[in-house]
This record gives C-alpha cells, structure tokens and sequence, in this order.
C-alpha cells in the first residue's frame, strides 16, 4: 500500500464507537498511533496527535469489501488499482479482495506477487488478492492453489465464471481444505442462463429479456452445499442473490457445514422491477440479475438474522462504450464501492430494517471472519483501519465525480442519507469529507 | 387532437387517449388508401427513416408506404447493406440520422428496449416497429384497428391468442392495448412457449387449445417460429400442428361470428389450416391494409399532421 511517511497519532473524538467484535456500541474516543490503535476509551489526551471532531458521527473499524474487480491487469480503461482503491477509500472501505478474473487471470504465485507489488506502490487501501480455482478460469484443471496461498492469495475464485463441473469443484474443496482458504463460488448453473440478461419473473416477461431462472443459482448452491458436506471443505457463496439461496444456507447453518455467504448491496436494496422503470438502462444489467421482491426481502432477512456473514459489493466497473449499447450487447456490472454504504444506510438502517451495529458487523467482522483475517475490529493493537461515517449526511449520487473509472451505476441522481467522511488506512487519513487525499 | 406521447415505443405504457386517436384517425387514413390517386400533401418536406436490424418486407413496406400516401421522403436503411456490419454503434448511427435531419426514425431491432436506447439520443419521435421480444405496438394497433371495424367495439370481446406467446412481441402489445380498451385475453400455447407470470399482464393462460378458443369473439394465431426448435422448446412442428394448430373443428368452437387474425408471415399447415386462413372469418388481408392505415394515422399525429389549427 502507498503510504505518504510515518502516519501522525489520531485521535477520533466523542463519535459512537460502532465495533460488533468487541460488543462495543457507545460513545468513546479512539487514539491511533504508529499505525496501530493505541487506545479506546473517555477523554483520552491528545498529547500532540491530531485531533479530528466526531461528535455525532459513528467510528466503526474500516469496512472490508471481500469482493471488488481492479481490473489490473489487462483491462486497465475499466480501472486499475490507483482508481479502484481511491474508490473504496472515497466508498469508507480500507481493504478490498481484488478477484482473480483478470486478463490474464491471477492463477499462479508470479501473478499474485505482481498483484501484491502493483498494490504496494499504487494502492491507497490494503489490496488481498484472490486466486483463480483453475487455469485460466477454464474451470477444467486446478491452478496451484498452494503456491498461490503461499503468496497471500486470501481466497481461491473463478468469479465471473461458475465451475460447472462438480468433480472440480469437488477437488478444489478437497485440495484447497490443506489451505484453510474458502472457495468462492460463482453459483450459476450455465445451461439455465444462456444468453439471459435479468432475473427470470414478471418483470422478464413484460420486457420480452431472457430471464435467469432463480434455481440457476439454487442448484449450484445445492451442489456446493452437499460438496462442503462431502469434503469438509470452507465454500462461500459469492453473490447469494435468491430467496432458495437462503433456504439451502438455513439448512447449511443447521447442519454446521463449512459454508459462508456474501449478498451485495445491489441485491439487498434494488429489485427487477428497477429494469423496467428506467426503460431498459443497461446500468441495471448485473450478474446475478436483479432480483424479485421476495428474494430482496429473504435476502435483508438472512442478512439480519447472519445468515448472510458478509455484504461484499462485487464492485465491477466498466467502460461507458460497454454500457451505452442494446440492452442484451451490454456488459453485467455496476460500479459498486462509492455508493454501497449510502445505500446500505438509507435502505436497510434508517428504515429500520436492520440496526447500525448489524449492518457494520457484516461488512467488517464478517468478512474477516470468513477469510481469517485479523482486522474488521478496534481492537487495541490491531492495524489502524477506521471509517468515520456521517449517518445524518444527504448526498445525490454523482456518477462524474467517482473517483472509479466506472461510471456505471443505476444511482445516478439518487438522493442517499449517511455518507463516509473519514478513511482511515493504517493510522493514515486516505479520505476526508468525500475527498482522497492520497 | 394530439398525441400524449412524443414516440410510440410499447402500448404498455401509451395512454388510452391515445389508443383511441389513432384507432379513430386510422379510419379516416383508411379512405385515402381507396383513392385512384393515394396521395395527399399532409406531410411533405418531412423525412421518415426506416431502420430495419432484423429482415421485413410487410412492416416497413407498411410504412413507407404510409409516409408517401402523405408525400413524405422515405430513406430506408437496411444494416445488411449499412455501416452497421462495420461495427458501427447503435448510437452512433442514431447521431448520424439526427445531424442528417430526418424527422421520425422507425426502427426494428432484434434486441427488447432498443427503441427505448434509441428514442433517448434522439429528440424526433421515434416509432417501435418492433423490437426483440419485448413489443410491436403498431401491429397491436392494426390488429385492435381490424376487430373494432369488424366488429364495431373492442368492450367486452374475448380475444384468444394461440402460440408462441413467449418469443411474441405482436401479443404483447395486444394484451396490453386490449385490456386497455376492456378486451379480455386468453393465451394458449405449449407451456414452454409462455412466459411466468404473464397472468399478471392481465390475461388468462392455458395450454389446452380447445379451453382458450371455446367461445372466443376473436382467435388470433401467431406465427411459429421455426427457428426456435433448436433450443428444444418443442419436438416438431408435427407435433405442434397436432396439438395446438387452428383448424376448422377448433376454430367452430369459437363464437360462430368469431374473427380469424394472423399478423403473418403464415407457415400454412402448421399453426394455421389453409382452410380457416382463406375462410370469410379470416382477416388477414384486412390486417395487411389496415397496417398501412393505422400507420398514416401515426406519421400524422406525430408529425405535426395532428396539430389544432
């Protein structure tokens, strides 16, 4: 990661400490030296550190998205790794998983080094990398998974492109399991969504748009589900989008499998409805589709109750001559860090569907939970990763002023209530009020 | 009278209002096409550009021929023949039609929502002349057109629409235009040809021919489309004949006055008997005739024609 020198000592004044990994829900102030937090408590001195005023605002651990595409190398007019991490530090987040769907692919340790590297002299948040599952992404021979890991690949995926074929998938549970890194699955099965373009329902039928079928993505979570069972192997669900989805992780829970989910901002606050209202604006094109109601709800609901460990953005930027074509020519994706927050507070926290200390849990604790890491908490000690968010803040969604080369989101012009105003990367302020500093 | 809407893009969303103009301006429209010499002055100086992405022969001819009963230029762009197979960008061939000057753009488009795309980068009217699976509203004014001259209402008919329901853009449009003007619907199809949830739009759905056609003011029957087997949504064009074609036996049990619709082109024998095709119930070629009429009565709305003097 790019740091600019030593960072100074930090103290973070009167704001509500919001850190579900310590039970700590409560007025205090946080002191961050040397790049670590030096202490947390009531009317800590100063003692030359800056000082920054949170009376009002909340100061929770610095928000991990275990789910973003850099897309460095290879596609580098999307994004790359300066623009999308300023993405996540301007979006509140202080570490990303990058995927491993690159072109080429990160399927060997020289390409998960290069990652690294990039990262250390471009990057303004941490950068893990993901591996790929297989070769290429062809989902036919395992990648080297050990080497890989070795490297600090956090996780193994071929996300974008699900692993059709179950006896690979069961070998890479069953080799990956040496690892102790989950394996993140794109839960589709392919012959269902050929050449569909949105959720399957309603919506799909009055809009004449192939529709994915909801069980494309059950079935696939069936079978990993029963494969976690078979291999004892960690798999997690990227992107669980789906109302079946839920039921099978209910049933995972219950049986104690070694299975996890993420569920993305999009899929808990927008619904397939959205497709039609905006007459067919490609910014709403997303894979996995947007949903119908019932899932939105099941979804908020799993996510509520933890069965949903993790919100990830899958954050997945694209060129603007991707999106300004037909409807079916046009690429899946939104670009995701910047609003994920906003979104989430408007639609889930002040409408009190979810507390605050729920949703701060998913998108720290749970996400390193699930990857092993130790971060996603203040705990003294620990590396100095805070965001500070303004829940009262009302801002419209300007697509322009994304510090992401993605432009594409189907936000625009949307007014969203509770915004990040300070990012704080080991000890180091990368963003203040909306602006990246680094 | 004018139009509420700047382009006609799905009926699903035009406003009854303006169902009714059209309908009522089309008959007018009609007398012309009768005329020794089809030609009035309404639109001259204006220029109507057909884009046609998908092949057409009665749609577009349907139109330009609309255009020039009214002394409209017509240019038509066919993307066999055009920059298209260059690579060039839907929205960039719309810039290229908007800086040329042309004054209406009807375009058909393999892909549902294109004219939507197209009609935001455009600021002259744009007509849907049938995009993807999504609508092909003029065919649904034509049709709604035909079986009000026929039968003097469309309050309280009982439409049957019979086929591939799923790939169909013309039934759609005519399930949304005839429930606007308090027509009931039923589809009929193999349950691999309906789309989920199409109740919802408002019609009843079975796969059992004989229950959809049963006492039906109008059968309207779809085309098959045969390029469609590949992806195995039904064994053969035999079967299919055999089991949901329009034949005599099924189309007497319809009201006995009941209308034979097709929007063509016909595969004759299989989801449509030469018998009932060319009986005195069908309307066929009425369809075809009023196309161009309901057609004149749009260009006129929409460009200016429809203006209070």
């Amino acid at each position: 990661m790019k740091l600019r020198g030593e960072p100074e000592p930090l103290l973070i004044r009167g704001g509500r400490v919001i850190d579900p990994a310590q039970g700590i829900d409560a007025e205090m102030d946080v002191l961050l030296g040397d790049g670590v937090v030096r202490q947390l408590g009531h009317d800590l001195e100063a003692d030359g550190a800056r000082v920054f005023e949170a009376r009002g605002l909340w100061v929770v651990p610095g928000l991990i998205d275990m789910h973003v595409h850099l897309r460095e190398p290879g596609e580098e007019w999307k994004e790359d790794i300066a623009s999308g991490t300023r993405a996540a530090a301007a979006g509140g987040f202080t570490t990303v998983v990058a995927m491993a769907n690159t072109r080429p692919p990160v399927d060997d340790a020289s390409m998960v080094n290069s990652i690294l590297a990039r990262a250390a002299e471009k990057a303004v948040v941490h950068v893990l990398p993901v591996g790929a599952v297989t070769r290429g992404l062809e989902g036919k021979e395992l990648a080297e998974m050990g080497d890989m890991a070795e490297a600090g690949a956090v996780a193994f995926s071929d996300d974008g492109h699900p692993i059709a074929d179950a006896e690979v998938m069961r070998c890479a549970l069953e080799y990956g399991h040496t690892f102790a890194k989950p394996i993140i699955d794109h839960c589709q099965e392919p012959s269902l969504t050929r050449d569909a373009v949105m959720h399957l329902g309603y919506w799909s039928t009055v809009l004449g748009l192939r529709g994915m079928p909801a069980v494309a993505e059950e079935i696939m979570v069936a079978r990993d589900i029963m494969l976690a069972r078979l291999t004892g192997g960690k798999v997690h669900i990227a992107h669980a989008s789906t109302r079946g989805t839920v039921d099978l992780l209910r049933v995972a829970r219950t049986e104690g499998l070694p299975v996890t989910a993420e569920a993305t901002p999009t899929h808990l606050c927008l619904t397939d409805r959205l497709v039609h209202d905006t007459a067919y604006d490609t910014s709403t094109k997303v894979n996995p589709p947007l949903r119908a109601a019932e899932d939105v709800e099941a979804l908020r609901r799993a996510l509520a109750e933890g069965v949903i460990e993790a919100i990830a953005t899958d954050h997945a930027p694209h060129h603007r001559d991707d999106k300004e074509v037909e409807y079916n020519y046009a690429a899946f994706g939104i670009s995701g860090l910047e609003t994920a927050l906003p979104l989430l507070l408007t639609e889930l926290v002040h409408t009190g569907i979810i507390p605050a200390a729920t949703l701060v849990e998913r998108l720290t604790a749970g996400p390193a939970r699930i990857l092993g890491l130790e971060a996603g908490s203040l705990r003294v000690g620990g590396c100095a990763d805070v965001t500070v968010i303004d829940p009262g803040l009302e801002k419209s969604v300007d697509p322009d002023r994304f510090y992401s080369k993605g432009k594409n989101t189907p936000l625009a012009g949307r007014k969203l209530r509770g915004w990040p105003v300070l990012t704080v990367v080991a000890g180091q302020v990368v963003m203040r009020e909306g602006g990246v500093l680094a | 009278m004018k139009l509420k809407s700047r382009d006609i893009l799905a009926l699903e969303e035009m406003p009854r209002e303006d169902v009714e103009l059209i309908l009522d301006t089309a008959g007018s429209m009609k007398e012309i096409i009768y005329r020794p010499i089809k030609k009035v002055p309404t639109l001259r100086g204006k220029t109507v550009v057909t884009l046609f992405y998908e092949a057409s022969t009665r749609t577009r001819t349907s139109f330009e021929l609309a255009a020039k009963y009214m002394s409209a230029d017509t240019v038509s762009i066919a993307t066999a023949t055009s920059s298209v197979q260059k690579g060039e960008t839907l929205k960039d061939t719309a810039r290229t039609l908007r800086v040329m000057g042309s004054d209406c753009v009807i375009m058909r488009h393999p892909v549902s929502g294109s004219c939507h795309f197209l009609a935001r980068v455009l600021d002259v009217p744009v007509i849907n002349g049938g995009d993807g699976m999504h609508e092909h509203p003029t065919q649904g004014l034509l049709d709604m057109f035909t079986m009000r001259e026929r039968k003097g209402r469309l309050e309280g008919l009982r439409v049957a629409i019979i086929g591939d329901v799923y790939h169909s853009r013309v039934a759609r449009s005519n399930i949304w235009g005839l429930k606007k003007m308090g027509a009931s619907v039923v589809v009929c199809g193999p349950a691999t040809l309906l789309p989920p949830e199409i109740e919802k739009m408002g019609a009843e759905a079975t796969s059992r021919v004989e229950e959809a056609v049963k006492d039906a003011d109008v059968v309207m029957v779809l085309r098959l489309q045969l390029e469609r087997q590949q992806r195995g949504l039904f064994p053969s064009a035999r079967e299919y004949s055999r089991l949901w074609g329009i034949t005599r036996e099924r189309l007497d049990l319809a009201k006995p006055d009941a209308l034979l619709m097709h929007p063509g082109p016909m595969n004759r024998g299989i989801e449509i008997s030469s018998e009932v095709a060319d009986s005195p119930q069908s309307t066929i070629e009425d369809q075809v005739t009023n196309g161009v009429a309901v057609r004149m009565a749009i260009l006129y709305l929409l460009l200016g024609g429809g203006e209070e003097k």
